[in-house]
């Protein structure tokens, strides 16, 4: 048995062409265009004439005074920080409120997960829907007697309108990764706690929370990342407007490739962008991947 | 399991949550079946439904060829990434030489970088070898195969690692191929990742707008979000054919989801993809 195994193992060497299909795609598609992206991020180029001009560190010195780019950092890191914040904390009570005695639960859950499998596209209309002069959000107000705002026309609040979205979309999501972190706190324990006289208050501060820290890091990475990221709900609810106010790296990378001709400066944008993800996207990689012996 | 009064509280604020999370879905569907002349608060129930709104956004909106679309580039894809995904996984996991964990970090990189870095190049490519225009699908079902599989390599990886060696040794005394202990011995044990592989990438590439977005612009064969999303650029604010349009886009996943709630709430929380 011991001999066979040890068959089995090297044999396996002979397998490794199971790799090259995938490989050739993954090549083709992912590192080949991201390596030809951050060279292009030193160029000066229009996306068609043959007429490339290396330019050296002039696209990164131009978006200092690119009023654009600079809103739109802010804008991005933004929204990352408060989708993070607000979208887990609507998301632990979501878990908490769920993972309970109470007898709806199961379709609870099921419905606070639902909007984030809903196209983007659709939310984005709805929304937009909705915070028209004649959707809900301005007759509420209005019915109160006050005059409503402008939710995406008006550079303000427009950022925040966005957020809310997102956060309406997702916080189910975070929901449903602390429910598998509330589920995973083995019974007896909070029984005990029981037995011994803890309060509801004390247990969550205590021992949930505590014991939720692995799975929060999960969420909050996912949820920084998602922010950092954002496109389509922008993109459809206001192109990034009024003005830059609510422009986001992403769409700045799409509109100065595809609008402004400005590949070379795109694509300095997008490196700026993977710069400021990769340590996050390392540390999700981390969180999430199974201890290795 | 006791049922105390704090529970009754609890759970009426847990399901009056629950109702104002639905409210504006409640609103899309109550208006998506809402004639022009009905202008009461869209909080109130439509007083006489109407499918008209349907018929004309399935026809405007071409939904039915945008369907078609997107259920091809979404199977074709799909079904490259799990044939790619699986069998690369196998090396992968098997293997402990310094070629299988260099080709395995390799692939994971590919999880650590943002989309947006390779997104302008990777148009200019496609559009270099000619596959964008009439052959944009094939660009996006290539694009889609070769941008998921570090994320579907990792899923299956992970799977097959925890997956004892005694399957395929009993197998390969038997004397049949690495190919043949593949496809009849392994492939079937993947079956619950093989399951989750499905329903993520399908999901993910389902509601794709940024890349179909630009390669499909100008052509017939929209995607469902591009078809939408041009669609409610015609109808300005025409709002019940807008909705009953976007009911018409969304309701395939809904019912999937509506049978699937378990799996696909399971699938997410493995939570590493935003």
């Amino acid at each position: 048995m011991h001999a066979g195994r040890h068959g089995g193992l090297r044999e396996i060497a002979s397998v490794w062409w199971f790799i090259v299909p995938g490989l050739v795609f993954y090549v083709a598609v992912t590192l080949v265009p991201a390596v030809s992206g951050a060279i292009q991020a030193f160029n000066r180029w229009d996306g068609f004439s043959t007429d490339i001009e290396f330019i050296g560190l002039e696209n990164f010195r131009a978006m200092l005074d690119d009023r654009a780019v600079v809103t739109g950092l802010v804008n991005t890191l933004t929204i990352a920080f408060s989708i993070t914040v607000l979208q887990n904390v609507l998301g632990l009570l979501l878990a908490l409120g769920v993972n309970s005695r109470i007898k709806t639960r199961k379709i609870l859950s099921a419905i606070f997960f639902a909007p984030a499998i809903v196209m983007p596209v659709v939310v984005a209309f709805l929304w937009q829907y909705l915070y028209s002069p004649f959707g809900v959000f301005s007759s509420i107000v209005e019915s109160a007697g006050f005059a409503s705002p402008d939710w995406l026309g008006d550079s303000r609040i427009a950022l925040w309108s966005i957020i809310g979205v997102s956060i309406w979309q997702f916080a189910g999501y975070s929901m449903v990764i602390f429910l598998a972190g509330l589920q995973g706190i083995a019974p007896d324990i909070l029984e005990a706690a029981e037995i011994d006289g803890t309060s509801p208050l004390q247990k969550l501060f205590m021992i949930q929370l505590p014991m939720l820290a692995p799975v929060l890091l999960v969420n909050v990475i996912l949820s920084l990342i998602h922010g950092l990221k954002m496109f389509d709900l922008v993109w459809v609810m206001t192109q990034g407007g009024p003005g830059f106010a609510t422009s986001t790296l992403s769409t700045l990378i799409f509109e100065n490739a595809f609008a402004f001709n400005k590949v070379g400066y795109s694509n300095a944008i997008a490196l700026v962008l993977t710069i400021i993800t990769l340590p996050v996207a390392y540390l999700q990689f981390r969180a999430t991947s199974p201890k290795r012996r | 399991m006791r049922y105390t009064i704090r529970t009754g509280i609890l759970e009426l604020v847990m399901v009056a949550s629950a109702i104002i999370f639905l409210l504006p879905v409640y609103i899309l569907l109550n208006l998506s079946v809402r004639g022009a002349e009905d202008n009461s608060s869209p909080l109130l129930p439509t007083q006489h439904p109407t499918l008209q709104n349907f018929v004309t956004a399935w026809d405007a909106g071409r939904i039915d060829w945008a369907m078609f679309t997107t259920v091809y580039i979404v199977a074709a894809s799909v079904l490259l990434l799990v044939v790619m995904g699986s069998l690369a996984s196998y090396p992968l996991a098997r293997m402990t030489s310094g070629f299988s964990r260099w080709t395995y970090m390799l692939f994971m990189a590919g999880l650590l970088l943002p989309y947006q870095m390779i997104f302008v190049p990777l148009y200019q490519m496609f559009s270099h070898v000619g596959l964008l225009g009439g052959r944009a699908p094939v660009a996006l079902i290539i694009f889609y195969a070769g941008h998921h599989l570090p994320f579907t390599i990792f899923l299956f990886t992970s799977f097959l690692r925890i997956v004892p060696t005694d399957y395929d040794d009993a197998a390969s005394i038997d004397g049949a191929g690495r190919l043949q202990i593949f496809v009849h011995v392994l492939f079937p044990l993947l079956g619950p990742i093989t399951g989750t592989v499905i329903i993520l990438n399908t999901i993910f590439i389902w509601n794709d707008l940024m890349t179909p977005l630009l390669y499909l612009s100008g052509s017939r064969n929209l995607t469902l979000p591009v078809a939408v999303y041009s669609f409610v650029g015609e109808y300005a604010s025409d709002w019940p054919t807008i909705f009953a349009g976007l009911v018409l886009s969304m309701a395939p996943v809904v019912v999937a989801y509506f049978f699937l709630q378990n799996k696909i709430m399971q699938g997410f929380a493995a939570g590493i993809k935003g």
